[in-house]
């Protein structure tokens, strides 16, 4: 039935929806394992109950979406095996390690803590509690570190040599196979990503609740401390994104003329396209609306800087121009209205307005899904530009893949795509089930209040419920 | 001579965490595997508290043992992972089901008898697809230059059916045997019974597994019976012989750690009886640990981080079993 269907299409149809789905929950779990930490430690300097309602309104939902990353992480593990053995064999010497270091120094970390965490408010001391939330953190940004490591070795591999059997081995300082070009950028401009999506999402339930009763005080400083990030991170995060932009410019120049839609050289200097329909048979942006010299501006710091355009370079080396330019475009817009959304609420702030305007609100609760869109939108133009390349210049997807028989990866596709949805469905309709209840009003100290109100000790919650909340 | 020491090194290490993976996670697909049989309500409630804090931690080894053979073993990762694609994909779809049920079936009473089956049916697949895989191993695998060249159908087989069974049973024992540690009142009771049926069905299914292994491979059989090995190997189903013979007088008189105790032991030597089977392939018949090794220098480079690092994730990981000590009870953990 699938036999006319061509296995690599097929794998990397695969790899795309699983590893898509995959960053959707550390993208917020990477920023909500910070976002406790800091309420948990607010808590412990201030004594503040509100702090601590907090820091348990959050807990569930980050147990909820810690739990979905985490079984969509372990599908990653074992894709590349399963569906690109040609490239583990070639890559595995080179980037195996960097990822079995990442297991041992941040999955175990988080796993290890993650118990404690969240159940053992009152099995171990304060402190210790706040030292485990501590290391569940960081354990999530030495894992981030670690596979922006392996992603950014295979967008500009640096510190290896080719082995008679064509495989990469390490060859020199593993400095180098770390610290590869794109990876400083790419790590920055990441966990940025990770704390914005974070942000807007809390920033959206703070919002939503705003929207129903100004005067609770949980919603009121989430949404501040939330507003607080969109204002000062959204513009450090599009300085990150141009010098990041500048970066690849040097190293994947194709990948950046392709995100510009810079089809034609332009040899005294390249127009800023905003919109338009990129047409790489014809080698033209049609309907091209365009700013003349801004390109040039931004990418060189100088508006007559000659640039070159795709068809310098041979059209096999070409990435999917279409999907690049429109992805990107889609992020950057977003990070437009983030700044917005930031500048607005610092407007509102110095009225003294920040809990009274509803309009602020509503576009909050509508910025709410933004980051995600984000994300995934940076890494589609990400792994989309590197095309037709795994490893960037070196090895082509096309033969990258494993052995496989279409029919195989069809139904293991079409499986992946049910229990996705069915699975990642049903913790969406939670977390939001979760959200929409209004943080608790009260003030009151978490060793008073029985532990079961924290709904997050199974057992207990489900105690609570039959018995009826006390 | 270095490489040769580093390469045993790694699949030493390599063949501890799958080791870890296999008791650790056994008891929670156990669990799993047996929630069917356990009460609505208090039982199923404290099975899930009993596990709840820890099998994160526990899959994680998975990841290890996975990322391990990817990073010290690529070319064994490359070959084994397409020979058993549906395998591994069917067990990682059990273990979507299996982990997201931890969290959602507390979310909405209603939702809770469907998560409840997905919990149990993910533990089962995922149990069933590890124990195939193993027996595919076993079976062995066909390669030429350096890849996969089966079809796609080729782990199948009565042998593999068997394995997949055994493993099952196996990690029913485990979890019973963990049951039986940390609950009280009716489940302890239950966990009992069970425990003393499914040691019943290890046993078989082990002796099954190990009566068909050395038939695969004339090279198995060498292994198991030519002199003088034989007066080693002789000695592994001795001491299963002896486990399962403390397990079921532990049972019997009531203990509640030591059942535990032997379960992990007979694991253990069923492993130590794998790995006298396979050794030094990794892929049999054509693979060996040597062939399919990383390069000195990847070696290398990880084993100076695992060497202090999972000492480290082995200190932690006991105190968090610690912090979880003694019986879960039926409210949580106060
Ligand atoms: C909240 C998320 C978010 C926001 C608002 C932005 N980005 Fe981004 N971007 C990402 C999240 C992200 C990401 C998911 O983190 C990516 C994917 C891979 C990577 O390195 O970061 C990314 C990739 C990425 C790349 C591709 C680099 C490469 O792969 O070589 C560029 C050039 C930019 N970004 C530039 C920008 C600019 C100029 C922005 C200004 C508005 C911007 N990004 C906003
Ligand atoms: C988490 C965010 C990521 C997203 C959203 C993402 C997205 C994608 C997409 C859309 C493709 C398909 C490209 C195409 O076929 O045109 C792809 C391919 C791929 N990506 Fe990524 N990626 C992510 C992270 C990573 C990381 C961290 C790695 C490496 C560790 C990686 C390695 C690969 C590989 C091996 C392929 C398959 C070969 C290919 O088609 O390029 N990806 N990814
Ligand atoms: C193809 C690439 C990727 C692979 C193979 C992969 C693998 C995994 C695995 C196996 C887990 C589960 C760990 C456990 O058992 O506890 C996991 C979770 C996680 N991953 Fe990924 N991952 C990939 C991409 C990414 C990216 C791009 C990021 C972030 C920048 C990331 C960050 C995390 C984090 C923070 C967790 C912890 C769980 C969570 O936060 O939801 N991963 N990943």
């Amino acid at each position: 039935m699938f036999d006319g269907l061509d296995p690599v299409v097929l794998a990397r149809a695969q790899f795309a929806f699983t590893v898509s789905f995959h960053f959707i929950f550390p993208a917020f779990s990477i920023g909500l394992a910070s976002y406790l930490m800091v309420l948990e430690g607010l808590w412990l300097k201030t004594g503040k109950g509100v702090y601590a309602n907090l820091y348990r309104y959050w807990l569930k939902i980050f147990a909820v979406v810690f739990g979905m990353g985490v079984v969509s992480g372990v599908v990653m593990s074992y894709q590349f095996g399963t569906n690109w053995s040609v490239f583990s064999h070639k890559a595995g010497p080179v980037i195996g390690p960097l990822m079995a270091y990442e297991v041992m120094t941040a999955f175990f970390l988080e796993a290890g803590f993650l118990g404690v965490m969240l159940f053992g408010m009152n099995k171990v001391g304060k402190g210790l509690h706040f030292f485990a939330t501590s290391m569940v953190a960081l354990g999530t940004l030495i894992s981030a570190t670690w596979i922006i490591a392996v992603n950014s070795w295979m967008q500009t591999p640096a510190g290896f040599a080719i082995n008679d059997k064509g495989q990469f081995i390490p060859a020199g300082s593993w400095f180098d196979i770390v610290f590869t070009a794109s990876f400083p950028f790419r790590l920055v401009h990441t966990v940025i990503a990770a704390y914005l999506t974070t942000a807007f999402a809390v920033g959206a339930v703070g919002a939503w609740h705003l929207l129903r009763d100004r005067a609770n005080p949980g919603a009121r400083k989430m949404f501040s401390m939330a507003m607080w990030m969109a204002a000062l991170v959204a513009p450090v995060q599009i300085l990150a994104g141009d010098a990041h932009g500048l970066n690849t410019l040097e190293h994947q120049p194709v990948k950046v003329l392709a995100m510009e839609g810079d089809y034609r050289p332009s040899p005294n200097g390249a127009p800023l396209i905003l919109f338009g329909w990129p047409d790489s048979e014809a080698a033209d942006v049609r309907y091209e609306v365009s700013i003349p010299h801004l390109g040039s501006l931004i990418l060189k710091h100088d508006p007559f800087a000659p640039l070159p355009g795709l068809t310098d370079f041979p059209r096999d080396q070409w990435p999917p121009v279409p999907i690049v330019f429109w992805s990107f475009r889609l992020m950057v817009g977003l990070g437009f209205a983030m700044l917005g959304i930031g500048l607005w609420s610092l407007f509102a702030r110095y009225r003294r307005q920040l809990y009274d305007w509803p309009w602020l609100h509503r576009a909050a609760v509508l910025m709410g899904p933004s980051g995600f869109v984000a994300v995934i939108a940076g890494w589609v133009t990400t792994e989309v530009g590197r095309q037709p390349f795994t490893v960037y210049g070196l090895l082509r997807t096309a033969e990258s893949h494993s052995p496989l028989a279409a029919p195989a990866v069809a139904v293991s596709l079409i499986a992946f795509v049910i229990v996705y949805f069915a699975a990642f469905g049903a913790g969406t309709y939670y977390l939001l089930r979760l959200m929409a209840k209004p943080p608790e009003p009260g003030e009151s100290e978490p060793q008073k209040v029985p532990q079961r109100a924290a709904g997050i000790t199974p057992a207990s919650g489900v105690a609570a419920r039959t018995v009826g909340r006390e | 001579m270095e490489s040769l020491d580093l390469t045993l090194v790694w699949a030493g290490i390599i063949g501890f965490a799958v080791m870890a993976y296999v008791v650790m996670d056994g008891f929670d697909l156990g669990i799993g595997i047996l929630f069917p049989t356990l009460q609505v309500g208090e039982e199923r409630d404290q099975a899930m508290n009993s596990i709840a804090p820890v099998w994160d931690g526990n899959e994680t080894w998975l990841v290890m043992g996975g990322g391990g053979l990817f990073a010290a073993f690529p070319l064994a990762y490359a070959i084994v992972l397409p020979a058993t694609y549906p395998l591994i994909i069917a067990m990682l779809l059990g273990l979507i089901f299996r982990g997201v049920a931890f969290e959602f079936r507390w979310r909405d009473p209603r939702h809770r008898p469907v998560w409840d089956v997905a919990f149990s049916l993910g533990s089962v697949v995922a149990a069933l697809a590890q124990g195939m895989t193993l027996g595919a191993i076993l079976q062995g695998i066909t390669v030429e230059n350096d890849a996969y060249a089966g079809g796609w159908l080729d782990w199948l087989s009565p042998f593999s059916v068997l394995t997949g069974l055994a493993v099952v049973a196996g990690y029913a024992l485990l979890g019973a045997t963990w049951l039986v540690w940390k609950t009280e009142g009716s489940s302890l009771r239950h966990a009992q019974t069970m425990a003393w049926r499914l040691g019943i069905m290890t046993l078989v299914a082990l002796a099954a597994v190990s009566a068909a292994t050395p038939n695969l491979h004339y090279e198995y059989w060498r292994r198991w019976f030519e002199m003088p090995g034989v007066l080693l190997t002789a000695q592994v189903p001795l001491l299963v012989a002896i486990t399962a013979a403390i397990l079921f007088w532990s049972l019997r008189r009531g203990h509640e750690r030591l059942p535990f105790l032997m379960a992990l032991a007979l694991f253990l030597l069923g492993f130590v009886g794998l790995g006298i089977s396979l050794y030094p392939y990794v892929v049999p018949p054509a693979v060996t640990i040597r062939d399919a090794a990383a390069p000195t220098e990847s070696l290398r480079f990880m084993l100076v981080g695992a060497l202090v690092i999972i000492p480290l994730i082995l200190t932690y990981t006991g105190w968090a079993y610690w912090v979880f000590r003694g019986k879960v009870g039926t409210h949580g953990y106060h």
